[in-house]
């Protein structure tokens, strides 16, 4: 008997068994191949086409449209994996709808795009479906590159790798490679275990070896690395979670998001999974949205996310913000936490309005109080375990456009360095880049 | 609302809408629901000699030509005439006439061509009460190679022939369907009226092969592996029939002759033009097949809305109103000068206009970095490739040059007057207006 959404405390079982499964299926359920004739044939074949521009990879658009209306949609995949092999988790977790799809000249036109990323799924998908590995390893060229960190940025780098010929070992310090594509994503965006499933189908290439439970700075070291390989590329992402400074932030309750996401991800059976009656989550991004949908979806009674700053500065785009409203959250703007009140556990969460001015933002003393017993920080990542030796450019490894740190030898891509937004595909593009500057090199 | 009643060749009908000789009209059953649909008029699935029937064959008759969500565009068949005993047909014919005395009957027929054939038929035809026979010299498929359909109507002589022996021994109206497989349509059906016909009919399907199966390499329709070719018909073939239409209404020898239009006829508009070109009456089928017989609710309304809209009263008013601008190209006005404008405020920056232009024309559309994409007017001939593949209606347009401005591609002044190949000095044979 599941317990309810008004059971008190952080809980298991709010929801029975097949409430949560019904609750974590697919957002958007895959195209059957008439819809997505149908939807592909929208497309507009548009010259110099701006969602390619739009897209961090450069995937050729219209032509994998053009692919799909002429009946192959795995030369449709094919097109889309040459430039971005991690197409299939870009396809569900793209933020489309500021990307290619914001581009998409019939968004201009009539306010709906052509539905780019579920199209990329439908041709991805067959692909996936063949189980064949449409790519080819060119003959070995006897070098060997480290890749520290399995995640979009490190798989694509990897692979491109392994594509010209190179010996390529994967350290992942998580039991699973993926990185956020196993760890962060929102389970309604990839269900049916993909990220792994996309890993396998991406090691078939050859040539690639991961190493988990390979931690930088305990297990290897990167002086290490550079002595036994030819290259290094760092994709470490940010392992670390910004603080939340305010008085009672200690207390039973308060917990990061992102590993409340990696808990949902992990879970085997979500009714053992505990969550709140009242949720508040703190931060304005995709992680805020991810975490705060998430607790509804388990069977939170209330969730709210707390902004401090306006709707329009908030990270999570507009889409994502209606999909959180659409799912019963509230969103608050303007607030900011000040204390978290409890006796030992969290019981509210007080929150100060806020004001702008020329950017600053402070506080305006007034204050409202929250129910909260379960507050989840969704207040941004940092790096965290980058190597000694390395420039860093604000708070994230400095590298030049083809991915290059400071240090001979040693590359970099994806959250840990600059350059481009925290995005799955702009990892990938990242990593991709990347791994062509390290074969010029090692070429040279 | 406009009255659509229709007077061809005094036979009256409710409005020009009929349904064309084809599997709709094949029995009884399916007459009946379609006057109860509401259409004008029928013409009975073509007839054949008395004796064993024809038979069809025991696999796929139609092939299709899709567009974008599967909308029908073309349509092919190999299905032959009437496969059902004449006796039967002539009963039913004259069942369904007696019920619906105010809709128009027509028979269509196709024997051989020997007198004796169409004299023996023809008094049972005139026996049902139909309103008139239209003679099938189109079908391009199965009876053609037993020298009936298109390999009459290929062959002026026969076609005139036949016609005259329909005349003499009938004595209601007799209407020739042509068919298009053929270079010039202005033959026959001058034969037609040559020999006596008081209307002709058009088109009818085209030779067609409409796929051809990658697997099997078997062209489709597919029977048992192979194929034959069909006839073609749907929207894909309505600007074939339309300029087949103007041709016989503009001809010296064939013009006056009373025409019923066929051919992709699929919502009201395509029947106004057919009207507009010269035809009394359209004849429908591919559509009736695509969407059924309710479709001809939007056909009369449609056309009754837009005759109220321009004020014309009735059907006959607006047949062959387009005809006089009908003309061969050596009479257009080489002095009408117009340059393409794009209203930067409809455009979705698509590029299409510059990807035709740039790769396929004139180079006379530019493309700035922030794409922006201006006509240059140096460059464009005014062609219409960009108008016609924008995928925005009203987007660009053409834009007539005034009597006295300066063409920029030219760099001379666009005259006031009407000039055309036949007096321009680069035409050899010009006639100089000196």
């Amino acid at each position: 008997m599941a317990q309810g959404q008004m059971a008190p405390g952080i809980v298991s079982g709010r929801l029975s068994s097949d409430e949560l499964t019904s609750n974590f299926t697919d957002l958007h359920p895959p195209l059957a191949p008439h819809e997505a004739a149908v939807a592909a044939d929208r497309c507009y074949f548009c010259y110099d086409a701006p969602c390619v521009t739009a897209c961090p990879t450069d995937i050729d658009i219209p032509l994998f449209m053009r692919q799909i209306q002429a009946g192959q949609p795995k030369a449709a995949g094919q097109t889309i994996l040459e430039q971005n092999i991690l197409g299939g988790m870009c396809a569900r977790v793209c933020p489309t709808e500021t990307l290619c799809e914001e581009a998409c000249v019939r968004e201009t036109a009539e306010g709906k795009p052509v539905e780019i990323g579920r199209l990329q799924r439908f041709a991805t998908d067959d692909v996936m479906a063949s189980g064949e590995h449409p790519f080819e390893r060119a003959s070995s060229t006897g070098k060997t590159v480290a890749v520290v960190g399995a995640g979009p940025a490190g798989l694509a780098c990897a692979h491109r790798l392994a594509m010209l010929g190179h010996d390529v070992v994967i350290h992942e310090s998580r039991p699973k490679p993926g990185g956020l594509n196993e760890y962060g994503i929102a389970a309604y965006k990839s269900t049916n275990d993909f990220a792994q499933a996309e890993v396998d189908w991406l090691l078939k290439i050859g040539g690639i070896a991961i190493e988990t439970g390979s931690v930088l700075g305990e297990t290897i070291a990167l002086d290490g690395l550079r002595d036994n390989y030819d290259a290094i590329f760092l994709s470490i992402g940010l392992a670390g979670v910004n603080a939340l400074r305010a008085p009672g932030a200690d207390k039973g309750g308060v917990h990061n998001a992102v590993e409340f996401i990696s808990d949902v991800r992990q879970a085997s059976d979500l009714a053992q999974l505990p969550v709140g009656r009242n949720v508040v989550v703190i931060g304005g991004g995709m992680t805020a949205v991810d975490a705060a949908v998430k607790s509804r979806l388990l069977g939170a009674e209330h969730v709210t996310i707390a902004y401090r700053r306006g709707r329009d500065a908030m990270g999570a785009s507009r889409y994502e913000q209606d999909l959180a409203a659409s799912h019963g959250v509230r969103i608050l703007c303007n607030v900011q936490p000040v204390a978290v009140h409890g006796n030992g556990a969290a019981a509210e969460i007080e929150l100060e309005y806020t004001a702008s001015h020329n950017g600053q933002l402070t506080g305006t003393g007034d204050t409202i109080r929250v129910p909260a017993d379960q507050v989840l920080k969704a207040i941004g990542q940092t790096l965290e375990g980058a190597p000694e030796g390395l420039t860093l450019d604000g708070n994230k490894i400095a590298v030049n456009d083809q991915g290059r740190t400071s240090m001979s030898g040693v590359w970099a891509g994806g959250d840990c360095a600059t350059g481009g937004d925290d995005l799955t595909v702009t990892a990938v593009a990242e990593g991709r880049d990347a791994a062509m500057d390290i074969h010029s090199a090692l070429s040279a | 609302m406009a009255d659509l009643t229709t007077n061809f060749l005094g036979i009256s009908s409710p409005n020009p809408y009929w349904l064309a000789s084809a599997p709709p009209t094949d029995k009884e059953y399916n007459v009946r629901r379609a006057f109860e649909a509401g259409w004008g008029g029928v013409v009975w699935k073509t007839l054949g000699a008395e004796g064993p029937p024809v038979v069809n064959v025991n696999g796929p008759r139609y092939g299709a030509i899709y567009g974008a969500d599967r909308r029908l565009l073309g349509l092919n068949n190999i299905e032959l005439i009437t496969d059902r005993p004449l006796e039967i047909n002539l009963e039913e014919m004259a069942r369904v006439k007696a019920d619906y005395p105010d809709r128009a009957l027509i028979a269509s027929l196709m024997v051989p061509c020997e007198e004796d054939a169409w004299k023996a038929i023809l008094p049972r035809v005139a026996e049902t009460g139909a309103d008139g026979i239209e003679l099938n010299f189109g079908c391009p498929h199965g009876m053609s190679e037993r020298g009936m359909g298109s390999a009459v109507g290929q062959v002026p002589e026969y076609i005139e022939m036949v016609t005259r022996w329909c005349k003499q021994y009938y004595d209601r109206p007799v209407i020739v369907k042509l068919t298009p497989n053929i270079t010039d349509i202005r033959k026959p059906a001058a034969a037609a009226r040559n020999g006596g016909a008081d209307a002709v009919s058009l088109i009818n399907t085209i030779n067609s092969i409409t796929s051809v199966n990658l697997d099997t390499f078997s062209p489709e329709p597919s029977i048992d592996g192979k194929g034959s070719h069909g006839g073609y018909c749907g929207p894909a073939v309505k600007p074939i029939a339309l300029s087949m239409v103007s041709e016989i209404a503009r001809a010296e020898a064939t013009h006056g002759l009373p025409i019923s239009g066929i051919g992709g006829v699929t919502t009201w508009r395509d029947a106004a033009e057919f009207i507009s070109l010269g035809c009394g009456t359209v004849q429908v089928c591919t559509a009736a097949m695509t969407y059924g017989f309710k479709i001809i609710d939007e056909l009369t309304a449609g056309l009754s809305e837009w005759m109220d809209e321009k004020g014309y009263s009735s059907v006959d008013e607006v047949v062959g109103r387009a005809v006089p601008n009908v003309t061969d190209w050596q009479y257009l006005n080489l002095n009408y000068v117009a340059k393409a404008k794009i209203d930067q405020d409809q455009c979705i920056k698509c590029g299409r206009c510059y990807a035709a232009c740039e790769d396929t024309s004139h180079q006379a559309i530019s493309m700035s970095a922030e794409r922006v994409f201006e006509v240059i007017d140096e460059e464009c001939v005014a062609c219409n490739l960009c108008v016609d593949v924008c995928p925005v209606e009203g987007c660009i347009s053409m834009i007539p040059l005034t009597a006295g401005e300066v063409d920029p591609r030219t760099g001379k002044n666009v005259e006031p007057d009407y000039a055309n190949w036949i007096t321009h000095p680069n035409n050899p044979m010009a006639k100089a207006a000196e």
